[in-house]
C-alpha cells in the first residue's frame, strides 16, 4: 500500500500531471521483470516457460488470459496471440485466468488513458504515453478496463508465445544434435525436416522451460498469421450453452455457508444500530456481523443457504444515518448548474481563443444548448457476489472481478496478512460493464469470512442491493456554445461540462489515505478530444461535489460527453442549414481516419437516399479508447411511439484481430447504449436511490432490438478497443435521429422522459 | 420434499416457501439456473415446468409436482441438444450469464410452435434480459434450431 500510495499520490491514473514522476523510476528497475507467479504452483511433471504458458509432459497446455472474461472475448483472444506464435490451434489450449499478480499489470490502460487526443501522435503526446507505460509498471495494477485488454496484450502475449518456441526449439535441438534454425514448429510438435525426426513440446517441455530464449526475437509478419485476424469460435462457448458452473455465484467450496449484505441505503452513511434478534432465531441463521468498511456500513449475514440469508437480512431491524449525498435528484441538479456557473474549471485543449470569437459574434450566429445526463447503474446480469475463506493465516478469495490486485489490497488491509498470504481466484464474469473493479463485494466477503471460523463464505447480494449501492455512472450536465461563420461551419465552440469525478471519487474508495486533487480527463473524454478542425475551441471540466460514489461504466466520460457534443455538432448543423454528414466532411477533413468510418457508414446506411416515409435516421461520431466509431440509427414513429428499425456501424480500430467478435462488441455496445437512452436512470429521493430492480431500471429487451449492421476498416495507426467505443455515439445517434423525425431536440437523457418507446 | 429433476427423484428438506430456484441451486446443487434479480423480471433463472418455460424464482419449491427441465440436463451425454448447439454456431453467449435461461426458454418456445416468426421469438423471448445485447444471434440461433429440429 505504502508504494502505492506514494506513487498514486504524485502519478496516479489519468491526472494531467501524471508524467511528473514518471520518468524518475529510472530505467534499469523498469526493465527488471517480474517474478512469474505460475511457478509456484506447477503440478507435476509441468513446465512454465512465462507468466503466460505452461506446458505438462502430459500434453496438456495452458495460456494465461491475464485479463477476465466478462463477455467481451478477450479470453479467446488473448489465447489466439500466444498460439500463433506457439504455433498451436486454439483447441490444443486450455485457457485460465490466472493468479493475481503484478506481472500481469496492465500498461495500456495507462498509457492509452494518457490525458491527450488519440490522434495526437506529436511527439510530447508519444513520450508521455511511453512514461505512463513506465508508471503502469510500478504501480503494478491488474485489472480490466478502458477497453485495454488488446492494446496491452498484442505484444507481450505475442512475444510469451514466441519466447516458449524459440525454447522448445532449443530444446529439440540439443537433443536431435542439430541447429535449432533449422528446425520446424507446427501444431505442438518441433520436427527437424532433414532427418524426418520430430519431438512434440510435451516431450520438450520440461527441458525446455530451463532454456532461457534467445533475446531479440521478431515477432511473425501479419501476412504469416493463421489464426489472428480471422474469426476463432469462442472458447467458453460450450460452458456458456451447457449452463456449466463457471460465474462467482457458482463458486462451491467443501463445508461453505452462504451470506449476504444490507448496507446504508443513504450512500456513505452510517449505521448507528440494530436488532438481529428476531433474524439469529431463524433457520440456518449462524451470525449477523456490524460492516464497516470504507464502501458503506450496515450487516452481514451468516447463514447455511443464500435464502436463508437473504430473508435474516430482511429481518434485522436497522437504525441508518443519513449520508452525505444530498436529498433528491433536484438537489443534484441544483449542485451541478452552480458548478457550471462556478470559479473553478481545468481544461486540457484548447485551440485559437473563442472569448474573442464570442465576443464579436452577432447575436443570431450564436448556437446555445445544455446536456443532462443522469447516473446510470451497471446492472450486471449477475448480482455482486464473492466467496472467502481466511484459514490457517491465508485468506483466499473467490470473485467475478476485473481487479484482482486491488482485492489483495483490501484483503491486506482488512486481515493484516501479506500479499502473498492472500490468493485471489478469478471465475468469469457475469458481466462487468467496469462494475466489478471495485472490490466492495470481496470487502464485505473477507469481513464475512473473519466471522466464520474457518470456513469459507460465499456472499451474494440481492438486486436491489446491487442497484441501489452504485458506485453510477455520473450524472452530468454540459453547456455548449458556438458562434457560426458565413457558410455556416463553426468559426468557434466552447463546452462546460460539470459532473462528480470518476477518478477522484474511485481512488478515494480504493487508497482511502491518497489524496487525489488536480484534473480528471475522464470527466471531459469525449468532447475534448474529438477529431473535428474547428479553429477556436475549447472544452472546460468541472468537478461537481456530488458525494454520490461514481465509478467507471462502459465508456466512462465518453458516455455522456459523447451524447451532449454530438447532439450539439448535429445542433450547428441544422442551425447552419447544412447536412450533418456535409457538416462533418467539411470539419473531418484533416481526420482521414475519422471521414473514412463516417463515410462508411454513410454508404451502408444509403445516408443520401431519403428514409422511407415516417422514418428517420440520425448520425453520430465518436472517438473513444482508440477506436474510431460512426454510426446511422433509423427510427420509426407508430401511433406516437418511437422504434428504434436499424443502426448502422463502422469501426476502425486499427488492427482487427477477430472480426467476428470485435462486430459482437460494437453491437453489445450498442444495445448497452441504446438501452440506456431509451430508459435508464438512477434518481435519488430522501436520500435513497428510487430504482431497485429491472421493474424500474430496465435495458432493451430483444422485441426491441433493432437490426444491426457492423463493418470494420483498418486505417488508425494504433489499435483501439472493441469493449466500449460501440456505445457513446448510438446514444446521440439515436437522439439526433428524434430529431429528424419529430423536430424536438432532446437535450435530456434518458429520452423516454420525453418520448414513448415501442 | 421430493422433486424430479431432469428425471432423477430427489428429495430435500427446505421451508416450502423457499423459491425452487434456490433449492437447485444451494439444496441440490443444480447450479444451472442463474440468480439475476429474484422478482421474475429477467429470466436468468428460466427452467421448464410441465412444457413451460417457469421463472423459477418465483415458484415455491412445494408447489411444484411435475418434473423440472434444467439446462443441466438438456445434453444427452455430450451430445448437446439441437438449441444448444445453435447457440454455438451462431456464437452467440457473451457473458453468457442469461444464456441458460434464454436457452430453456427457446427450448420451450420450440416445443410449443417449432418454426417461430420473428413475431413468435419477440414474444416468448421479451422476458428474458441480456445485458451484453446478444438478441440478434439469439434470433438466428432459434431460427437455425427451428430448422434442424423439423428439418426444413
Amino acid at each position: 500500500m505504502s508504494r502505492i500510495g506514494k506513487i498514486a499520490r504524485r502519478t496516479f491514473l489519468f491526472g494531467a500531471a501524471a508524467v511528473a514522476g514518471g520518468v524518475a523510476f529510472g530505467y534499469y528497475s523498469y526493465r527488471k521483470p517480474f517474478a512469474n507467479p505460475l511457478s509456484e504452483e506447477l503440478a507435476s511433471g509441468e513446465a512454465t516457460f512465462n507468466p503466460y504458458v505452461k506446458i505438462g509432459s502430459d500434453g496438456r497446455i495452458t495460456v494465461i488470459a491475464p485479463r477476465a472474461e466478462m463477455g467481451q472475448g478477450s479470453y479467446t483472444t488473448l489465447a489466439a496471440l500466444v498460439c500463433e506464435e506457439l504455433d498451436l490451434r486454439l483447441d490444443q489450449v486450455s485457457i485460465e485466468h490466472g493468479p493475481s499478480s503484478p506481472a500481469y499489470y496492465n500498461a495500456a490502460a495507462l498509457s492509452e488513458g494518457a490525458p491527450l487526443p488519440q490522434f495526437d501522435e506529436g511527439m510530447v503526446a508519444e513520450s508521455l504515453r511511453a512514461a505512463m507505460k513506465v508508471v503502469a509498471k510500478f504501480v503494478a495494477l491488474q485489472f480490466t478496463g478502458g477497453s485495454t485488454s488488446m492494446a496491452d496484450g498484442f505484444e507481450k502475449m505475442r512475444y510469451a508465445g514466441a519466447a516458449a518456441r524459440e525454447s522448445l526449439k532449443e530444446a529439440a535441438a540439443r537433443k536431435l544434435g542439430v541447429a535449432s534454425s533449422t528446425l520446424k514448429t507446427f501444431e505442438g510438435v518441433v520436427s527437424d525436416p532433414a532427418s524426418g525426426r520430430s519431438l512434440t513440446y510435451a516431450e520438450l517441455a520440461l527441458d525446455a522451460a530451463a532454456i532461457e530464449p534467445p533475446s531479440g526475437i521478431a515477432l511473425r509478419d501479419r501476412k504469416e498469421w493463421k489464426i489472428l485476424g480471422k474469426p476463432q469460435p469462442r472458447k467458453d462457448m460450450r460452458a456458456k450453452v451447457t449452463g456449466a458452473p463457471i460465474f462467482g455465484v457458482d463458486v462451491t467450496l467443501p463445508d461453505m455457508l452462504y451470506g449476504t449484505v444490507r448496507i446504508n441505503p443513504s450512500p456513505g452513511g452510517r449505521m448507528k444500530s440494530f436488532d438481529a434478534a428476531a433474524a439469529l432465531a431463524m433457520p440456518g441463521v449462524r451470525k449477523v456481523i456490524a460492516i464497516d468498511s470504507p464502501y458503506g456500513q450496515g450487516i452481514g449475514v451468516i447463514a447455511d443457504n443464500t435464502w436463508r440469508a437473504f430473508r435474516a437480512a430482511e429481518t434485522v431491524t436497522v437504525e441508518w444515518e443519513a449520508g452525505p449525498n444530498p436529498k433528491s435528484s433536484a438537489d443534484i441538479d441544483a449542485i451541478l448548474a452552480r458548478t457550471l456557473e462556478g470559479p473553478d474549471f481545468f481544461t486540457l485543449r484548447t485551440l485559437g481563443d473563442p472569448d474573442l470569437v464570442f465576443a464579436d459574434a452577432a447575436r443570431d450566429r450564436v448556437v446555445e444548448a445544455q446536456y443532462d445526463a443522469p447516473f446510470l447503474s451497471h446492472a450486471t446480469m449477475e448480482p455482486m457476489n464473492a466467496t472467502a475463506r481466511l484459514k490457517d493465516g491465508l485468506l483466499e478469495v473467490w470473485a467475478p472481478n476485473q481487479g484482482p490486485t486491488l482485492i489483495e489490497v483490501v484483503g491486506a488491509r482488512i486481515t493484516g496478512l501479506p500479499a502473498e498470504k492472500i490468493k485471489v481466484h478469478t471465475t468469469f464474469l457475469g458481466g462487468g460493464f467496469g462494475r466489478r473493479i471495485e472490490p466492495d463485494f470481496s470487502d464485505y466477503a473477507i469481513r464475512l469470512a473473519k466471522e466464520a471460523e474457518g470456513r469459507p463464505v460465499k456472499v451474494t447480494w440481492t438486486r436491489e442491493e446491487d442497484m441501489t449501492h452504485g458506485p453510477y455512472r455520473p450524472v452530468a450536465k454540459g453547456r455548449y456554445k458556438a458562434v457560426l461563420d458565413d457558410a455556416g461551419l463553426p468559426k468557434a465552440l466552447t463546452g462546460s461540462i460539470a459532473a462528480p469525478s470518476v477518478v477522484a471519487s474511485a481512488v478515494g474508495r480504493y487508497y482511502p489515505d491518497v489524496p487525489m486533487g488536480g484534473p480528471d480527463n475522464s470527466l471531459i473524454d469525449g468532447a475534448y478530444n474529438q477529431p473535428y478542425g474547428i479553429e477556436n475551441y475549447r472544452i472546460d471540466g468541472r468537478k461537481a461535489p456530488v458525494g454520490v460514489p461514481v465509478g467507471f461504466w462502459r465508456s466512462v466520460g465518453y458516455s455522456y460527453n459523447c451524447f451532449m457534443h454530438e447532439s450539439f455538432i448535429d445542433e450547428i448543423a441544422r442551425a447552419g442549414k447544412k447536412d450533418p454528414l456535409e457538416l462533418r466532411r467539411a470539419l473531418m477533413k484533416d481526420f482521414p481516419v475519422a471521414l473514412a468510418v463516417v463515410e462508411k457508414v454513410a454508404a451502408m446506411s444509403g445516408w443520401s437516399t431519403p428514409p422511407a416515409a415516417g422514418r428517420a435516421r440520425g448520425l453520430a461520431f465518436g472517438l473513444s479508447f482508440g477506436t474510431w466509431v460512426a454510426q446511422v440509427v433509423e427510427i420509426s414513429e407508430t401511433d406516437g411511439a418511437i422504434r428504434i428499425e436499424k443502426v448502422w456501424c463502422a469501426a476502425d480500430p486499427g488492427i482487427v484481430l477477430d472480426p467476428q467478435n470485435f462486430k459482437a462488441q460494437m453491437m453489445s455496445g450498442i444495445v448497452f447504449g441504446l438501452s440506456a437512452a431509451i430508459g435508464q436512470q438512477i434518481t435519488f429521493a430522501e436520500g435513497v436511490v428510487e430504482q431497485n430492480n429491472f421493474h424500474a431500471y430496465d435495458a432493451l429487451r430483444i422485441n426491441q432490438c433493432p437490426v444491426i449492421e457492423v463493418e470494420l476498416l483498418e486505417n488508425a495507426h494504433r489499435m483501439g478497443g472493441a469493449g466500449e467505443p460501440g456505445t457513446p455515439p448510438s446514444m446521440p445517434a439515436l437522439g439526433n435521429a428524434i430529431f429528424a423525425l419529430t423536430g424536438k431536440r432532446l437535450r435530456a437523457l434518458p429520452f423516454s422522459k420525453e418520448v414513448d418507446f415501442a | 420434499m421430493n422433486l424430479i429433476v431432469n428425471g432423477k427423484a430427489l428429495s430435500l428438506e427446505v421451508e416450502p416457501d423457499m423459491p425452487l430456484l434456490w433449492a437447485l441451486r444451494d439444496i441440490l446443487d443444480i447450479k444451472g439456473p442463474k440468480f439475476g434479480c429474484g422478482a421474475g423480471l429477467c429470466g436468468a433463472c428460466t427452467v421448464i415446468i410441465g412444457g413451460e418455460a417457469v421463472r423459477s424464482c418465483q415458484v415455491a419449491a412445494a408447489d411444484v409436482t411435475s418434473e423440472v427441465r434444467t439446462i443441466d440436463g438438456l445434453a444427452n451425454g455430450d451430445v448437446l441438444h439441437p438449441v444448444q448447439q445453435a447457440w454455438i454456431d451462431e456464437q452467440v453467449a457473451q457473458c453468457g450469464y442469461c444464456q441458460a435461461g434464454q436457452i430453456m426458454n427457446a427450448v420451450a418456445l420450440l416445443e410449443a410452435n417449432p418454426s417461430p416468426s420473428d413475431a413468435d421469438i419477440d414474444e416468448a423471448m421479451a422476458g428474458n434480459l441480456c445485458r451484453c445485447g446478444t438478441y440478434p444471434r439469439i434470433r438466428a440461433a432459434i431460427h437455425r434450431a427451428a430448422t434442424q429440429v423439423t428439418g426444413a
